[in-house]
């Protein structure tokens, strides 16, 4: 760090009262003039960043508890938003629980998922390491070409699947798995993993390579018997930083599951079998317009995601213990 | 090293004590499998790009092309060629957001990133902290909001409603910020004495230090932006994008999945290919990423 602002000058004194207190003030005022380059270059950036991204959470709380629809001005009506969402809407819990299902097992699969093939590329050598980086990872910036799993889940003979299992003999006539509530949960669960190797899959390759290599020697000297104790012991405590960050990336995306529900089960799917928070959001959001309604589901949304983030980021601090 | 070897050598894992080669083998055949499983989707696309209409719809579905064709790719034009809105005019509005609102990123991350990584002042810690908090959750938190803004602003069924809110993306601020704080002080210090202003230091100092970053930021927003269809704020077909066109010929029905996998393969082609270019780039900035506890 470049210090700059330590230079303690005699605070004010001279005024009666309070000297102590207005004088932090002065300083901090002193402070704050001296970095206004800091902050004129923030700007742009602070100013868009909390336009669109902090008022509007702001925002989107205060107006839970108003009904809005756009046209008329909001009215104030408390609780009763969530009340109703909470216990007179069958549709919305049975987005909260496919929801918390995709969540338990896309997020801990691809969190591990991630950990693992990184760890496994890490020991290849660098041109197989690079080829396989891009193996894993293009499939999450191939931009929204998943509806090519459209083609192997199609509902007729024509489709990837049906048409192998049928050769095969499994199947006599082609399965509508995309229409079947049965198979739909499955099937996003399927493509939203086959996304998932994103940033935190980078995040972990880099931080592998960072690991300090004559930590292993040392660990082995010191009776590290295999690998899984080098890795317990050695490598996921060095690289404890990527991990938490890792987690928030993981964790918020598997919570967000729309796109790929909506473009392979459609929008709502047959009997809400792919509905989601996020799909239950834009439902009332941009088809019904009932503004207030959807904030409170954007505020509940919000405060799962940030709920489970601070409680993986406890556990993740255990570690290597 | 010729192709061979370096196969060869990937097969032979790094000489360190405690490995079992049958755990080893096993691991192997693991990442095999999965990478199949990720990869094998995308050679498909491909293949269906190029394959004759009397391929596309053989029983059983064939995966590989047999008599390759460039008929879906001339068809695509075609079809477009007739449509209300030339084709060209969805690229160019695809490559305008993407451009702008890249380049646009990378800038404004940097000069926000730059004092928050080198210098504290008041404020500073809890910028940062809420840019940080923002990493945890998704932006469909503030979708209902953000509309309302846009149309207090006037600017639904513009590409500003697309190209401003990325602008001030938090991830490329995070990472930018964990980059930055590598650089030496010593070098801003020394080029604070040949007096140069904050400014100066900015521009000729930190960003050509952060050109990793760049890419990195670049790989990040880059897809994000090529994919996007317009969400909720464009309506107008003149200003929709190369998503969005690809999503209506996909809906043109079973005759045209040929020239839904020609326009798969233009969206996926270019991602991929700017991840090769700057992939190992972003891996020694992705190595910065961590979160401090």
């Amino acid at each position: 760090m470049v210090q700059i602002h330590n230079t303690t000058e005699p605070a004010l004194q001279g005024l009666a009262g309070g000297p102590l207190k207005e004088s932090r003030l002065a300083q901090l005022w002193k402070d704050i003039k001296k970095s206004k380059h800091y902050y004129f270059m923030m700007s742009p950036y602070m100013i868009i960043f909390f336009l669109f991204t902090v008022i509007p959470v702001v925002v989107s709380f205060g107006l839970s508890f108003f009904y809005f629809n756009m046209l008329e001005t909001p009215r104030f009506i408390g609780w009763e938003n969530y009340s109703r969402l909470l216990l007179g809407d069958d549709v919305f819990m049975i987005a909260l629980k496919n929801t918390f299902l995709f969540a338990v097992i896309t997020g801990p699969l691809s969190y591990i998922a991630c950990f693992l093939f990184a760890w496994l590329i890490n020991e290849l050598s660098p041109f197989v390491r690079a080829l396989m980086t891009l193996v894993f990872y293009a499939p999450s910036i191939s931009g929204n070409v998943f509806f090519i799993w459209l083609i192997v889940f199609s509902g007729d003979s024509y489709g990837y699947l049906n048409g192998f299992l049928m050769k095969i003999g499994v199947l006599l006539e082609p399965i509508q798995w995309l229409q079947n509530e049965k198979y739909i949960l499955a099937i996003v669960i399927i493509v939203q993993l086959w996304l998932s190797l994103g940033t935190s899959f980078l995040a972990f390759i880099a931080g592998l390579q960072t690991v300090d290599q004559t930590l292993f020697e040392a660990g082995a000297m010191d009776g590290i018997r295999n690998r899984w104790q080098e890795l317990w012991f050695i490598t996921l405590p060095s690289m404890r930083p990527q991990l938490m960050f890792g987690a928030v990336m993981q964790i918020t995306a598997s919570f967000a599951v729309a796109e790929v529900s909506i473009a392979l089960a459609g929008f709502p799917s047959v009997n809400y079998a792919g509905h989601t928070v996020v799909t239950h959001l834009m439902d009332y959001g941009t088809l019904r317009f009932e503004m207030g309604y959807a904030s409170a589901i954007a505020t509940i949304l919000f405060a799962i995601m940030l709920g489970t983030n601070m409680m993986t980021q406890k556990l993740l601090r255990k570690v290597g213990e | 090293m010729t192709l061979y070897s370096r196969v060869i050598g990937a097969l032979r894992p790094q000489k360190r004590l405690n490995r079992s080669f049958a755990v080893s083998f096993m691991l192997f055949g693991l990442l095999l499998g999965f990478g199949a499983f990720m990869v094998l989707p995308l050679i498909y696309t491909v293949n269906n790009a190029f394959k004759p209409l009397d391929e596309l719809f053989i029983f059983p579905p064939r995966f590989l092309v047999r008599n390759p064709t460039l008929e879906n790719f001339t068809d695509l034009m075609v079809i477009m060629g007739n449509s209300w809105v030339p084709f060209t005019r969805y690229i160019a509005n695809t490559l305008l957001i993407t451009l702008v609102g890249t380049a646009g990123h990378i800038l404004l991350a940097s000069a926000a990133a730059y004092p928050l990584a080198k210098f504290k002042f008041p404020g500073s810690s809890i910028l940062f902290k809420i840019v940080v908090l923002s990493l945890m959750f998704s932006p469909h938190v503030t979708a209902i909001p953000n509309y309302l803004v846009m149309s207090q602003l006037g600017w639904i069924n513009t590409q500003a409603a697309i190209i401003v809110p990325s602008l001030a993306f938090s991830l490329g601020l995070f990472l930018m910020k964990q980059f930055m704080e590598q650089i030496p002080d010593a070098l801003i210090e020394a080029a604070k004495i040949d007096g140069a202003n904050e400014y100066r230091v900015f521009w000729q100092i930190v960003m050509p230090n952060v050109k990793p970053a760049w890419l990195t930021l670049m790989i990040l927003q880059f897809p994000a932006l090529w994919g996007t269809d317009g969400g909720s704020f464009i309506y107008s077909e003149n200003l929709k994008t190369l998503h969005y066109a690809l999503s209506q010929v996909i809906q043109g029905g079973i005759a045209r999945a040929g020239v839904g996998a020609a326009v798969a393969l233009l969206l996926m082609t270019v991602p991929i290919l700017l991840f090769i270019i700057s992939q190992s780039s972003v891996i020694q900035t992705m190595a910065t990423s961590g979160m401090k506890e």
